[in-house]
């Protein structure tokens, strides 16, 4: 699914954020990342969601080389990658429920399909109640959840989560990572960025572990992590 | 599922385009613009109905003028005008010389003179209207009326109708010449709200191009919006031109005969100006969309 060899990232001149990384998502993996803030976890997802191109080395995603793609193959990848960004990053203007149909608008669904489906996905991260809410009149976790039901909206083979979890309790996060848990029994691989240890330790999930720009692969609930 | 239904048909731009001032003034752009090329459009419909006229009235004439004589000696006035008819049916190629009674040269008159051109105590020229079938040489004709009802000249209205033909195509020109300027301004006004349109939402579009939107999604967005400004602005243009048009035509009806050409337009001549706004919208947005994928081409 995702293979890493030799990737190097740096941004402009400054230095190398993340170096020699070398790792291989298999379909259908589920891995939780981590590493202290400044680590390199949303650099090293925007290489994988082609956000940024790496500096040196090959990356492999869903059997291509990334650095070959045409600039007209992107989206059709793109779109079989579901993103939760860090910073939410919702459109302002438009509704929860919009917001979460993008996704679903981009590929072409039927419209009736689309309402549908997006007010029953924004039920069960239990923002039922505010389908038409615009994200600025939404708290922290609210948006964060508005965030995740887009992420997932049109069922993509590789989804991407950049602390999906940091705005809400435990017992909200749990719920998401339910979620996510679903999906990855649907077929998804799915990569996690978070802190949160007591979420990791509640499932049985390998994780990358980024130190000093470099990566560690640990088995799930490894005892080398303290 | 209440709420739902109103969602369904709201409109909805993933880009929050519709909240620039950049976007908005194209409407009043495209107004402006669409008046003044429905106006030059009017313009040359009517130039060429007056020229139709023309041709179709003034085609194959001549005109001979008699002048009354003051000399003693010459023949009377009757007596040349005679000649003058008699010359022109031995002429090849002349199919009809009719004498103008006085009292219609008067009519003809009346406009410039007032009433006035009635006056029996004015000495006015006689004038005989003649038909040909164009092979006739006007300048040997000239040249015998001259010679056989001295006071007659010769008017050939090839010569009035190829000026009025020139005139009226340089109009056609001119006009054309400014709806071309005009459709470039408006291009250019296109290109200027697209272009500060993408760079004011790039974030968006970003984000838009990272969850796989395609170029043309994002086109797409552009385009309807800028369509919704300039039918807005067109039809407000168009309504502008119509009410001129009226104005100018209502203003002419009240003059007194004839000065004037018919300032009317018919029914197709009115669908043909119903179709500036449309092409107006057409120009923008087909050149809204190929701004948007040219800009973006160069995004990453
Ligand atoms: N756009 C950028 N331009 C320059 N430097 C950047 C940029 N984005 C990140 N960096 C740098 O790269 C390093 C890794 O940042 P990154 O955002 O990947 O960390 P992170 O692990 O996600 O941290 P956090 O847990 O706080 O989100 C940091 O040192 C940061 O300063
Ligand atoms: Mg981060």
């Amino acid at each position: 699914m995702i293979r890493f060899e030799n990737v190097g990232l740096r941004y402009g001149t400054g230095p190398e954020v993340l170096r020699d990384i070398s790792f291989t998502l298999p379909p259908g993996s589920f891995h939780f990342m981590t590493g202290s803030s400044g680590a390199g976890k949303s650099s090293l997802l925007k290489l994988m969601y082609l956000a940024h191109r790496p500096s040196r080395g090959l990356i492999t995603l869903f059997d291509r080389d990334v650095a070959l793609l045409k600039r007209d193959e992107m989206p059709e990848m793109r779109r079989q990658i579901g993103v939760v960004f860090q910073d939410f990053a919702l459109l302002d203007h438009l509704s929860a429920l919009d917001n979460v149909a993008l996704p679903l608008r981009m590929a072409g669904a039927d419209e009736g399909d689309i309402v549908e489906h997006c007010t029953e996905i924004l039920r069960w991260v239990g923002l039922g109640n505010h389908l038409h809410a615009t994200p600025s009149t939404l708290s922290g976790g609210q948006q964060q959840r508005v965030a995740i039901a887009r992420s997932v909206i049109n069922r993509p083979r590789l989804l991407l989560a950049d602390e999906p979890t940091g705005n809400v309790d435990d017992g909200i996060g749990m719920r998401l990572l339910y979620l996510f848990e679903e999906l990855h029994k649907l077929g998804t691989t799915v990569v996690i960025a978070t802190h949160n240890e007591a979420l990791i330790r509640r499932f049985d999930h390998p994780r990358i572990h980024l130190e000093n720009g470099r990566l560690h692969v640990l088995p799930a609930n490894s005892a080398q992590w303290v | 599922m209440k709420t739902n239904g109103a969602s369904l048909f709201r409109r909805r731009f993933d880009l929050p385009l519709a909240r620039d001032a950049t976007g908005r003034f194209l409407t009043w752009i495209t107004a402006l613009m669409v008046y003044l090329a429905a106006l030059a459009l009017a313009g040359t419909l009517l130039v060429s109905d007056m020229a139709g006229r023309w041709d179709r009235g003034l085609a194959g004439g001549l005109t001979v003028q008699v002048a009354p004589l003051a000399e003693a000696g010459a023949a009377s006035l009757e007596e040349r005008v005679e000649t003058a008819v008699k010359v022109l049916s031995a002429t090849p190629g002349v199919t009809a010389a009719t004498t103008l009674t006085p009292e219609d040269t008067a009519r003809l008159l009346e406009p410039w003179l007032g009433p006035a051109a009635a006056d029996p105590l004015l000495p006015m020229p006689r004038l005989i209207d003649v038909v040909t079938d164009g092979t006739v040489d006007t300048r040997a004709l000239d040249e015998r009326l001259g010679a056989e009802a001295p006071g007659s000249t010769l008017d050939d209205h090839a010569v009035w109708l190829s000026d009025l033909r020139a005139f009226a195509s340089a109009l056609q020109i001119a006009a054309l010449g400014i709806v071309l300027l005009i459709g470039g301004a408006a291009v250019v006004a296109v290109v200027f709200a697209v272009r500060s349109g993408l760079a004011i939402h790039r974030h968006v579009v970003e984000l838009l191009h990272l969850m796989g939107a395609t170029d043309r999604y994002v086109a797409r967005q552009f385009e309807a919006h800028v369509m919704n400004l300039t039918l807005k602005g067109g039809l407000l243009g168009l309504g502008l031109a119509a009410a001129t048009l009226a104005g100018i035509h209502h203003a002419s009806a009240g003059l007194r005969a004839g000065l004037l050409p018919d300032t009317a337009l018919a029914p197709w001549q009115w669908l043909t100006l119903a179709a500036v706004p449309a092409a107006a919208c057409l120009l923008a947005v087909v050149t809204a969309r190929w701004t948007v994928l040219r800009t973006l081409v160069t995004l990453p």
